[in-house]
């Protein structure tokens, strides 16, 4: 071999020693202790970086639960599992675990049932702009704008707009995390345990008169179901509110609402899912 | 600027088409007061003013049926002699239901306005006190309650005032019907305001294709050192503030500051003549001047109406719409709102009424961004969009927010000058409103 190549393969081999014996120093003397528990936790994250924690990202939230600054139930897409997980690894207990929570639109006044004014929208498909420029096409001014911000700010694909423009949520795929409550400019999406199934499907403040004008499924605040409840339905500003703790739906007189606004749903139906009973 | 102008301009602009020569010539009509008027109690930016009258309760013109809530809001006169009928949500410019007062007509008219007072020996204190009881609201579209502009903080320290007689939104020409037609009276009400802010120095700007108007004001200000006219070049956003200021005296209004910041205060041209009518004759702002236009309307007028007039009296008295109408506007074709309730009322800022064909309306197909930079070359205040847009569909509102997304005038510019029809400042207004709030949402949790 030549001498000239031995002489390069020893220096650049030499150097290369030097600068490794160098940088494992260095990783010994200037190491970084990783909080482990945060390591730990952010492995028994999702890992999709939604922010429905409120964090920066599933890193950041780990780091606020090792810290102290987050609960360790505080992300709502890992659900009970993951929470009892990090609670286990905190070593502390986690609340029982919930039941699975999911979106409802409370609007039934698709395509079909919502009255349109007299008007075309121009403008960027979006239900927030339309919020601003008076409200699109329909003459509600509380109900769902149909051009699907939420599913559009969903980041699992759990929303799907259906054909009569009105999004239904997939619950499979939802994990829980509440984005599309805050994207909706018209706050009609609420966040309820999925074996919850009676709800006012509407918001319309409107008097009477003007909510039967805008919509053939409005709530037209009769209070039938109201006065049948025994405080468990309240007709606030024109429309029945449900104060779930008080609720008894064997008293609720569902045939009588003229509207349909208040109905308790199939949870087989509507889901496709069966329910465990306990 | 273009060596060839010799008019002052800003950077940036459009050329929409005028139209204007539809009711150029025409001289202000009195339209006779209706049956009914519907007066909303916000027709001034701050908070709605408190109605002092109830249901049942006979009220004459120029009486007061609502006060000021708080420092700024404003005074509401009854614009005619009749009954209240209600009290309660209405229609409204911009659609969302409002609080308003109903009053039907009944018997003769019975004007009660204020004691006529002397222009030339009236003191500041007293200028100011008449405004604000005539409840005078700036006219040039924000409505902003003008006894306010009139008394700056006082570590501000105003040089000059700036009359905008641009009128560069196409088709209005209320401004300058006053300006021909009341030049004199425009020029007491001028030199009220000047009085009553202290200041010596009163600019009049008018763009180029109003010789006419430049021709008089110049003529009537030609003995007076304290007035000037500004010629301005014919584009638009010639008449906002931001650039009616870089080009009368030539100053940047920093983002997020106020003209008053810069020592200017801007006046717009019918707000000046309604000093001079509540000074001088007494009268109370109980009437809205506004250009009823375009070409689905049959005739096209220059319009002084009582406030509380709904938009379907004023479409009614010009001789009703058009078959190939397609859109109305309050306000002018850039930045005014499109409109689908007829029965909302005019306000006392509303300063035109247009019914359009679909020729007049930009309604094309929206493709993507051709990164022309188009828009950029004409946003007068040298924003980027393109990108605010991109990022406030996005939801990216940090990065709108470090583009100005805040800084935007809404003037509409952009979209007007799109290639691909994007839906620019509508995009641009949702990311500003929304930046806005989370700003407000940060500032109340620290
Ligand atoms: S549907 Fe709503 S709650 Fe469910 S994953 Fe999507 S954004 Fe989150
Ligand atoms: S964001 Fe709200 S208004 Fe828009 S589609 Fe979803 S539920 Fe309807
Ligand atoms: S003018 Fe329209 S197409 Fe051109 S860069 Fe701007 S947004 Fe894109
Ligand atoms: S609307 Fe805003 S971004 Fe568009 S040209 Fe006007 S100021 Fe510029």
């Amino acid at each position: 071999m030549e001498p000239t190549l031995i002489l390069a393969i020893a220096t650049m081999g030499g150097l290369g020693l030097f600068f490794a014996a160098g940088l494992a120093i260095a990783d010994k003397k200037l190491a970084v202790e990783d909080n482990p528990f945060v390591v730990k936790i952010n492995e028994a994250l999702p890992g999709v970086n939604c922010g429905a924690c409120g964090k920066a990202g599933c890193y950041d939230f780990a780091v606020n639960v090792a810290e102290g600054t987050a609960s360790v139930t505080g992300c709502p897409v890992g659900g009970s599992d993951t929470a009892k997980e990090i609670a286990m690894i905190m070593g502390v207990e986690a609340a029982d675990s919930e039941i699975k929570t999911i979106p409802r639109i409370l609007c039934k006044g698709g395509n079909s049932e919502a009255v349109n004014k007299m008007v075309d929208y121009y403008g960027p498909l979006s239900c927030s702009a339309m919020e601003i420029v008076s409200g699109g096409e329909k003459q509600c001014l509380y109900g769902c704008l149909g051009a699907g911000d939420c599913v559009d700010a969903c980041p699992f694909d759990a929303l799907v707009m259906n054909e009569n423009g009105i999004p239904e949520v997939v619950p499979d795929l939802c994990t829980s995390c509440g984005i599309c409550v805050k994207s909706c400019p018209r706050d009609i999406i609420e966040m309820h345990p999925i074996d919850q199934t009676v709800f006012v499907f509407c918001k319309n403040q409107d008097d009477p008169r003007t909510a039967k004008e805008v919509c053939n499924v409005a709530c037209i605040a009769c209070g039938i179901c109201a006065r049948k409840s025994d405080g468990g339905i309240e007709i606030i500003n024109n429309v029945g509110v449900i104060n779930y703790s008080l609720l008894d739906d064997t008293k609720i007189p569902f045939e009588k609402c003229k509207t349909g606004a208040i109905q308790k749903i199939d949870l087989e139906l509507d889901l496709g899912i069966k329910m465990k009973k306990n | 600027m273009s060596f060839f102008s010799i008019n002052k301009s800003f950077k940036g602009g459009v050329h929409p088409d005028e139209h204007k020569d539809l009711t150029e010539n025409s001289a202000f009509e009195l339209m006779p007061y209706p049956a009914e008027v519907v007066l909303p109690l916000s027709q001034h930016i701050g908070k709605p003013s408190k109605v002092l009258v109830k249901k049942r309760d006979l009220v004459k013109s120029g009486q007061v049926i609502a006060e000021p809530d708080g420092f700024i809001s404003s005074i509401i006169h009854s614009p005619i002699t009749g009954k209240i009928k209600d009290i309660g949500k209405t229609a409204s410019v911009g659609g969302r239901p409002q609080e308003a007062v109903t009053i039907v007509a009944e018997g003769e008219d019975e004007v009660v306005f204020m004691e006529p007072l002397d222009a030339d020996s009236i003191s500041p204190e007293m200028i100011i006190e008449r405004v604000k009881e005539a409840g005078i609201v700036g006219q040039g579209g924000a409505a902003f309650p003008t006894y306010v502009k009139l008394m700056p903080p006082k570590d501000k320290n105003i040089e000059c005032i700036i009359i905008n007689g641009a009128e560069c939104e196409p088709y209005l020409t209320r401004d300058y019907r006053y300006m021909v037609e009341r030049t004199q009276d425009l020029i007491v009400g001028i030199k009220l305001i000047m009085r009553a802010l202290g200041v010596k120095r009163g600019i009049i700007g008018i763009e180029d294709n109003k010789p006419e108007a430049i021709k008089m004001l110049k003529e009537a200000t030609s003995q007076n050192s304290e007035i000037k006219v500004e010629v301005l070049k014919t584009k638009y956003p010639q008449g906002a503030e931001k650039m009616l200021i870089k080009v009368a005296v030539n100053k940047e209004v920093p983002p997020g500051k106020l003209p008053l910041d810069v020592g200017v205060v801007i006046q717009n041209i019918r707000t000046a003549i309604s000093v001079f009518d509540a000074v001088v004759k007494g009268e109370p702002q109980i009437t809205a001047a506004l250009t009823v236009s375009g070409f689905g309307i049959k005739t096209p007028k220059n319009l002084i109406v009582r406030v509380g007039t709904t938009v379907q009296q004023v479409l009614d008295y010009c001789g009703g719409t058009n078959e190939d109408a397609r859109k109305v506007i309050v306000g002018g074709p850039m930045m005014g709102v499109a409109q689908y309730d007829m029965s909302a009322p005019i306000q006392k800022a509303t300063s035109g009424l247009l019914v359009l064909t679909e020729p007049e309306m930009k309604h094309s197909q929206e493709t993507n961004c051709l990164r022309c930079g188009a828009c950029v070359d004409v946003c007068a205040l040298n924003l980027i969009p393109k990108d605010l847009a991109k990022f406030s569909k996005a939801g990216k509102w940090d990065e709108a927010e470090a583009l100005g997304v805040t800084v935007c005038m809404e003037c509409g510019t952009c979209s007007y000058n799109c290639p691909a029809n994007i839906p620019l400042v509508q995009w641009i207004r949702l990311g500003k409103q929304r930046v806005i709030n989370i700003q407000r949402s940060k500032q109340n949790v620290s």
